[in-house]
C-alpha cells in the first residue's frame, strides 16, 4: 500500500487542469518512479495525488507541420529511445534516455517527469537544454510557452505554477536541423545509477565539414541545475576542427560550471570530468557529423 | 479508503479483483491473486524481483499502481508453465545452467528475459546484460544467468528457422 492521502483521478487533460486548479497542493502522478518511491521513503507520505498516467492524449511523439518535434510528457523513456522521429532527427536524446535506470524503469518513467522533477542529474535535461527545447505549460487560462532554459529555478524547483501541467516538449527544426549530437553519462555503474556528471553536445559543421558552424553544450550535475555553457559555445563558433577546438570547448565549459562535492564525487573530480567529457563528447559529435579532429 | 474493481488479464485469464486504491500491482498480484512468484524485494524499483510483463514489457510491480492495471494484459512466472504444470524452456535452462542459487531473484530475471528470448535475431551477451540490468542477483555472479538466456534464445531462434 502506498501511504498517500487523497487520489484524484483525471479523465482528460481538461479535467486534470480543473483538478489542479481545485487542489493546487496535490502532486501530479505520472509514471511514479520518483513520487511513489518518495511516498515509500516517507518524504511524501500523506500527500494528495492527481493521477494522469492513463491520459493517452499526453503520450506520443510527432513531427509537426513546421518540422518541430513534439514530445508528449507521458511518453516513456523506452518509447522515446525507440521512436522513429527521435532516431532520425535527435538520436542523441534517445541514446541519453536509454541510459536511465534499467529496462523496467525506462518502461515506467516518463520524459515529462524527468524534466518536471527539476534535478540536475536528469539524463534527458542536458540534451533538451542543448537543443533549446520549449515547454508547453497548460492551465485553465491557456498555454504558456516557456524556453526550457528558463524552467529550472534551483535544485528540484521549476517554474511550473500550481495550476499548470506540462503538456508538451518541443524542439524546433531550426534547432535540430543538420546537427549531430553525443551524450556521455559518467556514473559508477553502467545501469541503475545516477550520473556523476552528464554532458550533451550537438554540432552543425560548415559546408566543407572543416569548421564548427554551431556548437551547443550542456552539463548535468556540474551546477545546481542543468546548464548550458555559453563560453564553450562562443569559443567554438567558426573554429577549425583541431585539438585546439577541444581545448577551447573544455576551457569555456570550466568557466561556466559550479560543481559541488557530494558523496558521489568531489568538486575537483567533477571539474576534471567537465573538461574530459566536454572534449570527448565534442569529438564524438564532430565525428558523427562527418568531420575529423586534426592533429 | 476507497476500493475499486480492477479488470485485467492475468496469465491469459480474465480476472477481477476488488482492491484498495492505494495498492501496488505487487499487492494485488500477491495478495489478491495469490501469485507468489512475484517477490517483494526492495519495494522501490531497484532490485527487479517483482518484475512482471505488462502488455509484453517488463515493469516493477512494486512501483506500479494496481489501478493502472485496468484493461492490461499481465504475465507472471506462473503463466509460463503449461496446463499440466510443466515448466518452460527458459525455466529449465536456468536450472540446467546453474542460474539459480537462493532463487529469490529468479522469477524476476526470467520475466525480464522473456522479451529477449522472443527476439528474431540473436543478442550479444552485452545486449542481454543490458536487458536484465534492472534485476539484481547476489548469488550467481550473473554469468550463469546470461548463459541460460543466451542458450534459450539460440534454441528458440533455431526452432523458428526449422518451422
Amino acid at each position: 500500500m502506498y501511504n498517500f492521502n487523497k487520489l484524484y483521478e483525471s479523465t482528460s487533460v481538461e479535467n486534470a487542469l480543473r483538478l489542479k486548479k481545485e487542489h493546487p497542493e496535490a502532486l501530479i502522478l505520472a509514471g511514479g518512479s520518483d513520487i511513489l518511491i518518495k511516498i515509500r521513503e516517507g518524504k511524501l507520505a500523506g500527500c494528495d495525488l492527481i493521477n494522469i498516467y492513463m491520459l493517452e492524449e499526453l503520450r506520443g511523439i510527432c513531427l509537426e507541420d513546421d518540422g518541430s518535434i513534439l514530445i508528449r510528457p507521458l511518453t516513456s523513456f523506452t518509447d522515446v529511445s525507440m521512436h522513429p522521429v527521435i532516431r532520425e532527427h535527435v538520436p542523441v536524446l534517445g541514446d541519453a534516455v536509454d541510459q536511465i535506470g534499467g529496462p523496467q524503469i525506462r518502461n515506467i518513467g516518463t520524459i515529462g517527469g524527468n524534466i518536471c522533477n527539476g534535478v540536475t542529474s536528469a539524463d534527458s535535461a542536458t540534451t533538451f537544454k542543448a537543443y533549446d527545447a520549449v515547454l508547453e505549460l497548460t492551465s485553465m487560462d491557456g498555454i504558456r510557452l516557456l524556453p526550457y532554459a528558463e524552467f529550472n529555478l534551483g535544485p528540484g524547483r521549476v517554474d511550473l505554477r500550481p495550476d499548470e501541467i506540462m503538456t508538451g516538449i518541443r524542439i524546433s527544426k531550426e534547432s535540430y536541423e543538420n546537427t549531430y549530437g553525443h551524450y556521455i553519462k559518467y556514473a559508477m555503474r553502467r545501469a541503475m545509477d545516477i550520473a556523476t556528471l552528464g554532458c550533451s553536445v550537438n554540432v552543425r559543421l560548415s559546408k566543407n565539414k572543416d569548421a564548427i558552424d554551431r556548437l551547443r553544450i550542456a552539463f548535468g550535475v556540474a551546477a545546481p541545475i542543468p546548464i548550458r555553457s555559453a563560453h564553450a559555445e562562443e569559443s567554438a563558433k567558426g573554429h577549425a576542427l583541431d585539438t585546439a577546438l577541444l581545448e577551447a570547448v573544455a576551457e569555456g565549459a570550466l568557466a561556466d560550471v559550479t560543481p559541488r562535492t557530494s558523496w558521489r564525487a568531489s568538486k575537483e573530480f567533477r571539474l576534471q570530468l567537465v573538461k574530459e567529457l566536454a572534449k570527448r563528447a565534442t569529438n564524438a559529435a564532430v565525428e558523427k557529423a562527418g568531420g575529423t579532429i586534426n592533429g | 479508503m476507497a476500493n475499486r474493481d480492477i479488470n485485467c488479464t492475468i496469465n491469459g485469464k480474465q480476472r477481477t479483483f476488488t482492491v484498495d486504491i492505494r495498492s501496488s500491482l505487487l499487492d494485488m498480484l500477491r495478495g489478491n491473486a495469490g501469485l507468489d512468484s512475484i517477490k517483494h524485494g526492495c519495494d522501490v524499483g531497484e532490485c527487479g524481483a517483482c518484475t512482471v510483463l505488462i502488455d509484453g514489457k517488463p515493469f516493477n510491480s512494486c512501483i506500479y499502481m494496481a489501478i493502472w492495471a485496468e484493461g492490461k494484459d499481465i504475465l507472471t512466472l506462473e503463466g509460463l508453465s503449461d496446463t499440466k504444470g510443466t515448466i518452460s524452456d527458459i525455466q529449465q535452462a536456468f536450472i540446467d545452467e546453474g542460474a539459480v542459487q537462493c532463487g529469490f531473484c529468479t522469477p524476476g530475471f526470467i520475466m525480464s528475459s522473456i522479451p529477449i528470448i522472443n527476439k528474431e535475431t540473436p543478442s550479444t551477451r552485452e545486449d542481454i546484460r543490458k536487458q536484465v540490468a534492472g534485476n539484481l542477483c547476489r548469488c550467481t555472479g550473473y554469468e550463469h544467468i546470461v548463459n541460460a538466456i543466451e542458450k534459450t534464445q539460440k534454441k528458440r531462434i533455431a526452432e523458428k528457422k526449422k518451422n
